[in-house]
């Protein structure tokens, strides 16, 4: 049993993310704060955001959401904030600017590109002139003879 | 002593691949006859070993041999039986191991059931197969050997990874091999045919049921991930679009393309070029998906096996395979040409406009994925890339193949009017529309999401089933016939009223979802969304290899109480790892999902539930479109049809 508790002990990190204790008593600040809290990355996990991480890094991340947000900050004084301290990274979603244009142009671009292509081949499809039945080649020839034999 | 038979099996196994390589495709070439039928017998040969050499390395698992080093690292005596076997594959040697078994039962299926296919098509088919299973055994010999002995065995092992130790996950890698790999079948179908410099109806019908099949064991292996990820970590996610994950969602969009142009192919001869680039592009992302999970160069959830070294020997197959593939394409992609003619408005187009957005949104999966990389190589940012960029540049694409589905499918081949195949779906059209609304109008908030997801579900639905319905023509006897339509009909209706079905479950669980989080007192009801849970106890028990944490809640509804819940969270001694396991009180309407948390300082849990609306039909719709699958793949044309032509083989050159 002691052995048991040591173990519980040891383990005595918080096993989900978010806690009762962490939010705010105001629920249109709180939603904000979630919604903040899926924005941001949790930048000592493997692909987590802040607010589904249980590391100890996130949990200090929600509440200087919750602080800044209670302490009148927008959400973009939020980002900022974090992005000032851990570089874009900390960011879900990468902001529109620079090289990042490419990002989120690239799908719409692509689609545009297959579109023309896609289009181009259709015309080219149907403007084709119809086609000759195709002549059989001779080993077909061949076995459509024994074929008709049989 | 087995475990050394299995090691020389698989020794055994990656000689016979390689004269399999090699000496069919000479034969080929030459057209000696007994030369390609090598390729045959080696491939049974070496699908018998494998399996041999994979069962010795289960059995080390079962009856826990700690001498050898990737039992001792991935395996505990206290384990559970099932996690025991499970666990021969939930480790990197050992998946590489599975991985290059299903190489070679492939290419075992070929042969056995290829009996129809030219002989040389045959033997060129079955080559390329055992290169891929060459490349995958050097990998696993020369770098990642699960047969390896430790010099001082321990007496006890470090346990599998928790998270791993269950019964979802046990199976969720099996099936996403069997897809991945089973995409190895139209590579070489796609290969074979550019040596033999011939595709045709016939070859479209060949390579459709393993490309079918691949898909379905595919589809079957992302649901089950993604359910898992959905109960066991613990906030009630289903798809995070994590790096892994969209490696495995990648080969899905481009193996769903290449489904329906090779329909293209078998019935009009045209699209060949774009089929066998997709089937080339197909199977090269399964390995890109490998590399990534195997190589660790991406951050992941997934991170249990990874080694940079390893990495770099996937990436020079990869390289090796693309690039020859692509070469081949390039040289031969000219020589096929074309036969069948239609207008803009068809079938056809319909099907090409389905390939282009399926093709793109894997592309935008694709440079998602990849950007942070990029990013840090050329433009020295360091950023990530997460779920809200790609529910916003990936969605938009599903919208819109959602939307032309119904009518696509019910236009005629080679000339349509887009009037005449809406007008037995306008109803049907209105009626989506109207639920759509009725949507928008009972919603709280102002979220287009959940009413469109509810549209396009409602629309691909009944779409779908209107274009069954008028397959059976007119007049009297149509119930008749509509039981005696071909499966591949019937497959097509329900794998697309599957994805129907999943898009509706996706939007009603991302627009509808509620949350509640607090600390629950004993004995004191609280109310969530019109449900009333009660924390009734917590009791602390021993499990076989973990110490269990479990809440006792009681859920009643009006008063009624309709579900006991008993939430869990456990902690594995000896791996050091902790693990929730949520309660949930499935229902089609919605889930009530509760997590258990700490005890607090001042008295009680934190709780937290969730209630997720229309959640199992995410994986109901999964369901669906396997099951159209296998349906369709249940066909009779592909069981005798396939034979019909018998062609004299036609010299490649």
């Amino acid at each position: 049993m002691i052995r048991l508790i040591l173990i519980l002990v040891m383990l005595a990190s918080p096993l989900w993310a978010l806690s009762p204790d962490e939010m705010l008593d105001d629920p249109g600040l709180e939603a904000r704060s979630r919604a903040l809290d899926h924005a941001l990355r949790c930048v000592v996990c493997q692909s987590e955001s802040v607010a589904s991480s249980n590391a100890n890094w996130a949990e200090d991340a929600r509440r200087t959401v919750r602080e800044l947000v209670a302490g009148g900050a927008t959400d973009d004084d939020v980002l900022d904030f974090f992005v000032a301290r851990y570089g874009e990274f900390v960011l879900m979603s990468p902001r529109v600017n620079g090289s990042n244009w490419l990002l989120w142009a690239a799908g719409p671009l692509m689609l545009l590109l297959a579109m023309g292509v896609g289009y181009g081949y259709l015309r080219g499809r149907s403007k084709t002139a119809a086609p000759q039945e195709e002549a059989l080649s001779d080993a077909e020839a061949a076995r459509l003879r024994e074929i008709l034999k049989e | 002593m087995i475990t050394e038979f299995g090691h020389f099996a698989l020794i055994l196994a990656f000689i016979v691949a390689i004269v399999q390589m090699i000496v069919p495709l000479i034969g080929a070439h030459k057209r000696w006859p007994a030369w390609m039928a090598v390729a045959e017998p080696a491939a049974s040969a070496q699908f018998f070993l494998t399996a041999f050499s994979f069962g010795a390395l289960m059995y080390a698992f079962i009856v826990s041999d700690f001498s050898l080093r990737l039992v001792t690292l991935n395996s505990h005596s206290a384990k559970p039986m099932l996690y025991k076997i499970s666990g021969t594959w939930g480790n990197h040697e050992g998946s590489m191991l599975l991985w290059v078994l299903i190489v070679t039962l492939f290419g075992a299926m070929a042969a056995w059931f290829g009996g129809n296919l030219p002989p040389t098509l045959r033997a060129r088919v079955l080559a390329v197969q055992s290169a891929i299973g060459v490349a995958f055994f050097a990998f696993i010999l020369f770098t990642s050997n699960p047969f390896l002995r430790l010099a001082v065995p321990p007496f006890d092992g470090q346990d599998l990874n928790p998270l791993l130790q269950d019964p979802g996950l046990a199976f969720h890698p099996p099936f996403l091999y069997l897809g991945y790999v089973g995409l190895s079948m139209a590579f070489s179908f796609a290969v074979g045919a550019l040596i033999e410099g011939r595709v045709d109806a016939a070859w479209g019908r060949w390579v459709r049921p393993w490309t079918l099949a691949a898909w379905v064991f595919l589809t079957i292996g992302i649901a089950l991930g993604s359910w898992w990820a959905y109960y066991e970590l613990g906030w009630g996610g289903f798809w995070f679009w994590d790096p892994v994950e969209n490696a495995s969602f990648m080969p899905w969009l481009l193996a769903a393309a290449l489904l329906h142009s090779a329909i293209v192919v078998e019935k009009r001869e045209a699209l060949k070029s774009w089929t066998i680039l997709l089937a080339i592009l197909a199977f090269g992302f399964s390995l890109i998906g490998t590399f990534i999970v195997r190589s660790g160069l991406l951050t992941s959830v997934h991170a249990f096996a990874n080694d940079p070294e390893r990495g770099v020997f996937i990436l020079m197959i990869m390289a090796f395979f693309m690039g020859g593939a692509l070469m081949l394409f390039a040289f031969r992609a000219g020589t096929m040409e074309a036969k069948g003619v239609f207008s803009v408005v068809s079938r056809e187009s319909a099907l090409v406009a389905n390939n282009l957005l399926l093709a793109v949104s894997c592309f935008v999966v694709f440079v998602g994925t990849m950007w942070p990389l990029v990013a840090e190589m050329f433009f020295d940012r360091k950023l990530s890339v997460g779920p809200p960029f790609f529910n916003m540049a990936f969605s938009p694409f599903m919208l819109v193949l959602g939307l032309i589905l119904p009518i696509g499918s019910a236009m005629p081949w080679k000339r349509a009017r887009i009037l005449r195949a809406m007008q037995p779906l306008r109803y049907v059209f209105l009626l989506a529309l109207a639920i759509g609304g009725l949507a928008f109008a009972m919603q709280t908030g102002r979220s287009l999401l959940g009413p469109i997801g509810m549209f396009l579900a409602a629309w691909i639905v009944m779409g779908t089933i209107v274009d069954l319905a008028q397959r059976t023509g007119r007049g009297s006897g149509r119930l008749a016939r509509l039981t005696r339509l071909p499966r591949a009909d019937w497959g097509k209706m329900v794998a697309h009223s599957g994805l129907g079905i999943t898009m509706m479950g996706v939007s009603g669980l991302m627009a509808w979802q509620q949350e509640d989080i607090r600390v629950a007192q004993f004995d004191e009801p609280f109310e969530v969304a019109g449900y009333t849970l009660t924390l009734n106890d917590v009791v602390t028990s021993q499990g076989p290899n973990f110490i269990s944490t479990t809440g006792y809640i009681t859920l009643a509804e009006d008063g009624r109480q309709i579900a006991e819940l008993r939430p869990e969270k456990r902690i594995y001694p000896v791996a050091q790892m902790p693990t929730t396991e949520a309660a949930i009180d499935y229902d089609l309407a919605r889930d009530v999902y509760v997590v258990i948390g700490d005890e607090q300082v001042g008295g009680g849990w934190a709780v937290r539930t969730y209630i997720k609306p229309f959640t199992n039909w995410i994986w109901i719709g999964s369901g669906l479109m396997a099951l159209g699958g296998l349906l369709s793949l249940s066909d009779r044309r592909f069981r005798v049809a396939a034979g019909a032509r018998k062609a004299v083989p036609v010299p490649a050159e």
